[in-house]
């Protein structure tokens, strides 16, 4: 684990030559993208509607086209199961292709190319596949079933992926440089609702977040929420509606959640010893249900309540704003439960 | 197809690599019927006209993804028939180090060879990323994969033909019809007698050639080759021959007629162009039994090789899921 401190380890002078680096979770993205292309020659983008002036169904690669030619600005037909499979041979031969899945929701239909091909071929015959998938993911955007979901427990039940999942702008930059880095397939679920509300600090240049690395978002002692993605900010809403109720919960932003940084999820549980996990991704068998395990197997004596999560109900997403808030997380929702569970 | 015939030196290779891919394979279906093997076994016998066409086509820079057919493509490579042997009986000296079975893991890029999967055609996406990665360095290399009969129904068949087509990429796919899909005959798979049609639909070559004529398969592998090595793009050609055994070792495929493997027997690729070559002129009876003769003890020696090998250490089973 590393507790990132607020100013990332630049110096106070620093940061504020820096002001105009208050940046979207979306520019982040894009950032990271660019400076990666402009790094490495093998780096390239492909994906549906992303070339030209249009730049992506959320404008995530608008002006690529124009800065790195077509060759680089690969656009793809809409077929996701073959375009997955051609970057692992593109990958296969050295090159790093990020691939825009233009809604999470789709990697099902890219499923075989990633689950059998992509994953398993390291161990298989010892051939590195070095691709990134970008999922944009989750919702709470009045999206409905197919543009709302969250499936990454499919991928953290893949061995040979690795899969990450920021929840702020810093994040969301170093992940990704760290994701193209990698010699792995990597799955890069990226938070819809962050994209233009979220904004924050991002380093300039490069800035690589190490994948396995949970980061502490809030210390505290009297409980713990371990979360992801879009959830790390309404933890930490709630966290501050409890402060003011003199309950000082600590926040694990998880970051990564294929490998899982065990450590960190172990110390903050032995630490406070009441945890509630909490993700947008539907409750049954999800991420939470690993980590909820990890800590009753390895920290068991350390508890003083019942693990508690909470995650999105087990129906599909729905559409219409009170059945999708009653199907997601919120602040509200996780204030409501920490105070019980601090009250255990 | 004149400017691709061979000389002699070349048909006398070609014979020897179809021989070697024979006895490799009759050698390990005696070997599994005795059982002896370990897990399953497919056998390609019927098919090495079009591993050995095909494969002797390509330059060493081409990169190839063959499949559970094309033993003769993995040996004209260079993975040799001792490795070939090693990763069929899970020993660590196969190119998957015993990570998977038979024929499948057994890529090796310093061979410019890709592996398959069981997801059929999962191999021919893969493959048309190879050729796009050719087309993205501008180096002129071609990619090569082979499919059945069967993978031609599935949906990402299609998607990967468009894509190949509207890239124009350096990609030559090689359907191997051999009439049955495991159990499924043609008639149950698809309306239209020839699958090179539907290459029409992609606006590319759809070429048809009788796969068990060595020759005949060379020659369009070649011109298709090398058109797509000149910025042509892609071809598709359609080998037509026969599955002459079970899908796999344990399938006695008791559904093919008898009359069918019978009529399609008459067609060995191996003895007719062996004969061919005899009536030619080009090669003698004893410079045959003296390549029958290399080729079994090559195949001995492999198979004696990867029984003396170790299995895999089981505490390496988490060893190598993620690359460094």
């Amino acid at each position: 684990m590393s507790t990132v401190p607020a100013n990332f380890g630049f110096t106070e002078a620093e940061q504020i030559a820096e002001t105009d680096r208050n940046l979207t979770y979306i520019a982040a993205i894009s950032e990271a993208l660019r400076e990666e292309m402009q790094r490495d020659p093998n780096v390239f983008v492909m994906g549906e509607d992303i070339a030209g002036p249009f730049g992506g169904a959320f404008k995530v690669t608008k002006g690529f086209s124009e800065e790195f030619g077509d060759r680089r600005v690969l656009n793809m037909p809409m077929a996701e199961l073959g375009f997955v499979g051609a970057a692992s041979g593109m990958a296969l031969m050295g090159l790093r292709p990020v691939i825009e899945m233009q809604f999470a929701d789709f990697i099902s239909t890219p499923f075989d190319s990633i689950v059998q091909y992509a994953a398993t071929n390291y161990y298989r015959w010892g051939a590195a596949i070095p691709w990134v998938i970008r999922a944009p993911s989750d919702g709470g955007l009045r999206s409905g079933p197919f543009h709302s979901q969250n499936p990454e427990a499919w991928f953290v039940h893949t061995p040979g992926l690795k899969v990450v999942a920021p929840g702020t702008p810093a994040d969301a930059k170093g992940l990704l440089i760290a994701a193209i880095r990698d010699n792995n397939p990597v799955i890069y679920f990226e938070s819809k609702p962050l994209y233009r509300s979220q904004k924050g600090y991002v380093p300039p240049g490069d800035y690589v977040v190490p994948i396995g690395q949970a980061a502490l978002a809030r210390m505290g002692a009297d409980l713990s929420i371990i979360t992801y993605g879009a959830q790390v900010r309404e933890s930490l809403t709630a966290a501050d509606r409890l402060a003011a109720d003199g309950i000082n919960a600590e926040v694990l932003d998880l970051r990564t959640l294929k490998p899982l940084d065990t450590e960190a999820i172990l110390a903050t549980a032995r630490k406070t010893g009441k945890v509630l996990v909490v993700h947008s991704a539907n409750q049954l068998v999800g991420v939470g249900a690993e980590v909820a395990a990890l800590i009753a197997e390895q920290a068991f004596e350390w508890l003083d309540a019942p693990i508690h999560r909470l995650g999105g109900l087990d129906v599909p997403v729905p559409f219409s704003p009170p059945l999708e808030d009653a199907y997601r997380p919120s602040a509200q929702k996780i204030y409501q439960i920490a105070r019980e569970l601090a009250a255990f | 197809m004149s400017d691709y015939s061979l000389t002699r030196d070349q048909k006398l290779e070609i014979y020897y690599w179809m021989r070697l891919t024979r006895t490799l394979d009759d050698r390990a279906v005696a070997h599994w019927k005795q059982g002896r093997g370990v897990g399953g076994m497919f056998s390609q016998r019927g098919h090495e006209a079009i591993s050995i066409g095909t494969g002797y086509a390509l330059a060493p820079e081409d990169v190839v993804a063959p499949m559970h057919r094309d033993l003769g493509c993995y040996l004209l490579r260079g993975l040799t028939p001792r490795r070939i042997f090693s990763n069929l009986l899970g020993r660590s000296t196969g190119p998957s180090q015993g990570r998977d079975a038979n024929m499948h893991g057994s890529g090796d890029l310093s061979l410019n060879l890709v592996g398959f999967i069981s997801h059929l055609p999962q191999s021919v996406p893969v493959a048309l990323g190879v050729a796009m990665s050719f087309l993205y360095r501008n180096e002129r290399r071609v990619a090569m994969t082979y499919i059945g009969d069967g993978s031609t129904s599935a949906g990402v068949f299609h998607e990967t033909m468009n894509m190949a087509s509207l890239f124009n990429a350096p990609f030559v796919l090689i359907v191997e019809n051999n009439q049955y899909a495991y159990s499924t005959p043609l008639s149950q798979q698809m309306k239209v007698p020839d699958i090179a049609t539907r290459a029409a639909g992609y606006g590319i070559p759809g070429i048809i050639v009788e796969g068990n004529d060595v020759e005949a398969v060379y020659a369009v592998t070649k011109a298709a080759i090398e058109r797509a090595r000149d910025g042509g793009g892609p071809t598709l050609i359609e080998a037509k021959t026969m599955r002459m055994m079970g899908h796999a070792i344990h399938d006695g495929a008791e559904y093919v007629p008898r009359e069918l493997l019978a009529e399609w027997e008459a067609k060995n690729p191996v003895t007719n162009f062996e004969a061919r070559l005899i009536a030619q002129g080009l090669i003698d009876q004893v410079e045959i039994d003296e390549i029958k003769h290399r080729c079994e003890i090559e195949v001995t020696d492999a198979l004696e090789y990867a029984e003396a090998c170790p299995m895999p250490d089981a505490a390496t089973v988490e060893d190598g899921v993620y690359a460094p």
